[in-house]
C-alpha cells in the first residue's frame, strides 16, 4: 500500500503558486472541495485559472476566490447563479472560457486518460467552435477539443482510505471522479478518512493511483443552493 | 393561451412508455408533474442521476442530492448515480430518448439560442450544447413572444447559437409547431387561440394546414 495521507488542507496544498491552473470538482455547491477552497483563500494565491463547472454563489464555494480577486480566468459551463461572476465577466475584469458541460467533463477525462484531443458534435456552428478544427464523421460535423492541462486537481469525496481510494455520494460525484489524475497533482478531501482495508474494493469509484494526497476535511457546511420541498400532506 | 404549466402538460403527452428523458431548467422541469403514471419513464439529470423522483418532503433535503437546476430532489427505486463524463456519454451516445429544453429564440431552420445575450446576460450553456447537438428528439418549451410582444420564432436567430438545425418540435403558450425543411409548420392551437394570432406572433416562415386542431389537454 502506498500511503497518500497528509495532515490537513495546509499540507495538502503545498506547492500551489500564483498563476497556476487548478481543477475543482463540484456542481453548483454540491460536492465542492470546501477545505481546499478555504485554504486557497487563506494562501491568497492570485492569477489563478480555475476549471470548474460553476463558480459557486457570491459568498460561498468558488465565489469566495472571485470575491478576493484571486481568479484571472474561469473555465466553466454555467455561471447563472453568481452575480459577482457575471459582473466581473461583463466588465472584462475576469477572463471566461465558457465550455459545454459534456465537453468540459470530457476534457477532464481525456487529461486523466492521456488522450490529447477528441471530436464532439457539441458547439458545432456556434461561437464555441470558433478557431477550432472541425471534421465530418458519419455525415455529421464535429469540433476538435483538447484535453485540459492543469497543475492541481482538488476533489471532494464522501469516503476515502489512506491509499487514496475514493467513494462518492449521490450527485456530489459529478466532476470529482473525472478530475482525479487529470492534473499533475490530485488532492482529495473526504468527509471520512478510513484505514486501508475498510473499503470494499468492489465499491471503490476511483482507485488511489489517481490521487497523490488525501486528507480528512473538517467543518463541512454543504450548503443547499435551491431548497425545494413538497409540503407534508 | 397556455401558462407555463399548460405548456408542460402538453409536452408531457410527447413522453412515451420506456423513454429516458432529460429535462432542462424552467418549464421543462414542470413536465415531470404531468407525465401519465401508467407508463414507465426515467428522468436523467445531467449532473449525474438517472431515476429522479419528486422534490423531498420538508426536512428530508439532502445537500448531496440535487438536479441540474441545483434543486434538492429524491430518487426512485432503480435510480443510479454517475460522474459527469458518463452522464454525457448517455447524452452524446444518444442513449437518452427525449430532450426537453427552453429557448430564448428558435429559427425556422431549427437553430436554437438560449445561453447568452451579448453585453447583457451570460448564463452559460451548461449541458445545452451537448444535448441539442446529439439528441434525435428535441422539444423546445418556450413563450411564443417576448415581453414586448416580439416573436421568438424567427427567420434567423439574432442571439449567439446553442445549436444549428437541431430543433424538431416546439410547444409554446400559443401553439404546437414542428420544424420542417420548409420552415415552421403549425400542428395545434392552444385553447382559444386563432390561427391568425399564431401567424401574427410568428416571424419565421409558417405553413398552416387546412385544418389546425385545438390541443387536447
Amino acid at each position: 500500500m502506498i500511503r497518500k495521507t497528509v495532515a490537513d488542507a495546509r499540507t495538502a496544498l503545498e506547492g500551489v503558486r500564483n498563476g497556476m491552473t487548478l481543477m475543482l470538482g463540484g456542481f453548483g455547491l454540491c460536492g465542492i472541495p470546501e477545505n481546499a477552497i478555504a485554504e486557497l483563500v487563506r494562501l491568497g494565491v492570485k492569477d489563478l485559472t480555475c476549471i470548474s463547472n460553476n463558480a459557486g454563489v457570491d459568498e460561498f464555494g468558488l465565489g469566495l476566490l472571485l470575491q478576493h480577486r484571486q481568479v484571472k480566468k474561469m473555465i466553466s459551463s454555467y455561471v447563472g447563479e453568481n452575480d459577482e461572476f457575471e459582473r466581473q465577466m461583463l466588465s472584462g475584469e475576469l477572463e471566461v472560457e465558457l465550455t459545454p458541460q459534456g465537453t468540459l467533463a470530457e476534457k477532464c477525462r481525456a487529461a486523466q486518460a492521456g488522450i490529447p484531443a477528441f471530436f464532439t458534435p457539441a458547439g458545432y456552428g456556434t461561437e464555441v467552435a470558433e478557431g477550432k478544427e472541425t471534421r465530418e464523421f458519419h455525415g455529421k460535423m464535429h469540433v476538435m477539443e483538447r484535453a485540459f492541462e492543469a497543475d492541481f486537481s482538488f476533489v471532494k469525496a464522501w469516503k476515502g482510505d489512506e491509499a487514496g481510494n475514493l467513494i462518492f455520494k449521490g450527485t456530489a460525484r459529478n466532476f470529482n471522479p473525472v478530475m482525479c489524475g487529470a492534473a499533475r497533482l490530485t488532492v482529495a478531501e473526504v468527509e471520512e478518512l478510513v484505514p486501508v482495508g475498510s473499503l470494499d474494493p468492489n465499491q471503490v469509484h476511483i482507485p488511489g493511483i489517481f490521487v497523490q494526497r488525501i486528507f480528512q476535511g473538517t467543518n463541512y457546511e454543504k450548503r443547499i443552493e435551491q431548497r425545494t420541498v413538497r409540503p407534508r400532506p | 393561451m397556455l401558462d407555463k404549466n399548460g405548456i408542460a402538460k402538453r409536452i408531457a403527452q410527447e413522453v412515451k412508455d420506456g423513454y429516458y428523458v432529460n429535462l432542462g431548467i424552467g418549464i421543462p422541469t414542470l413536465v415531470a408533474n404531468f407525465v401519465r403514471n401508467d407508463i414507465e419513464v426515467e428522468f436523467q439529470s445531467e449532473n449525474g442521476v438517472l431515476g429522479m423522483g419528486p422534490f423531498p418532503w420538508e426536512g428530508e433535503e439532502d445537500p448531496d442530492l440535487i438536479n441540474a437546476g441545483k434543486q434538492t430532489i429524491t430518487t426512485l427505486p432503480g435510480a443510479s448515480f454517475f460522474d459527469s463524463a458518463l452522464s454525457f456519454s448517455m447524452i452524446r451516445g444518444r442513449h437518452v430518448d427525449l430532450t426537453i429544453l427552453g429557448a430564448m429564440e428558435v429559427a425556422e431552420n431549427g437553430d436554437i439560442a438560449n445561453w447568452k445575450i451579448p453585453g447583457k446576460m451570460v448564463k452559460g450553456m451548461g449541458g445545452a450544447m451537448d444535448l441539442v447537438s446529439s439528441a434525435d428528439n428535441i422539444i423546445v418549451a418556450m413563450m411564443h413572444t417576448n415581453r414586448e410582444g416580439e416573436s421568438k420564432l424567427l427567420k434567423r436567430c439574432s442571439l449567439p447559437l446553442t445549436g444549428v438545425g437541431c430543433v424538431k418540435k416546439i410547444v409554446t403558450n400559443l401553439a404546437v409547431l414542428e420544424v420542417t425543411g420548409d420552415g415552421f409548420r403549425l400542428l395545434e392551437r392552444a385553447p382559444g387561440v386563432s390561427v391568425e394570432a399564431i401567424q401574427e406572433a410568428t416571424e419565421g416562415r409558417l405553413s398552416v394546414p387546412a385544418s389546425v386542431p385545438e390541443m387536447k389537454l
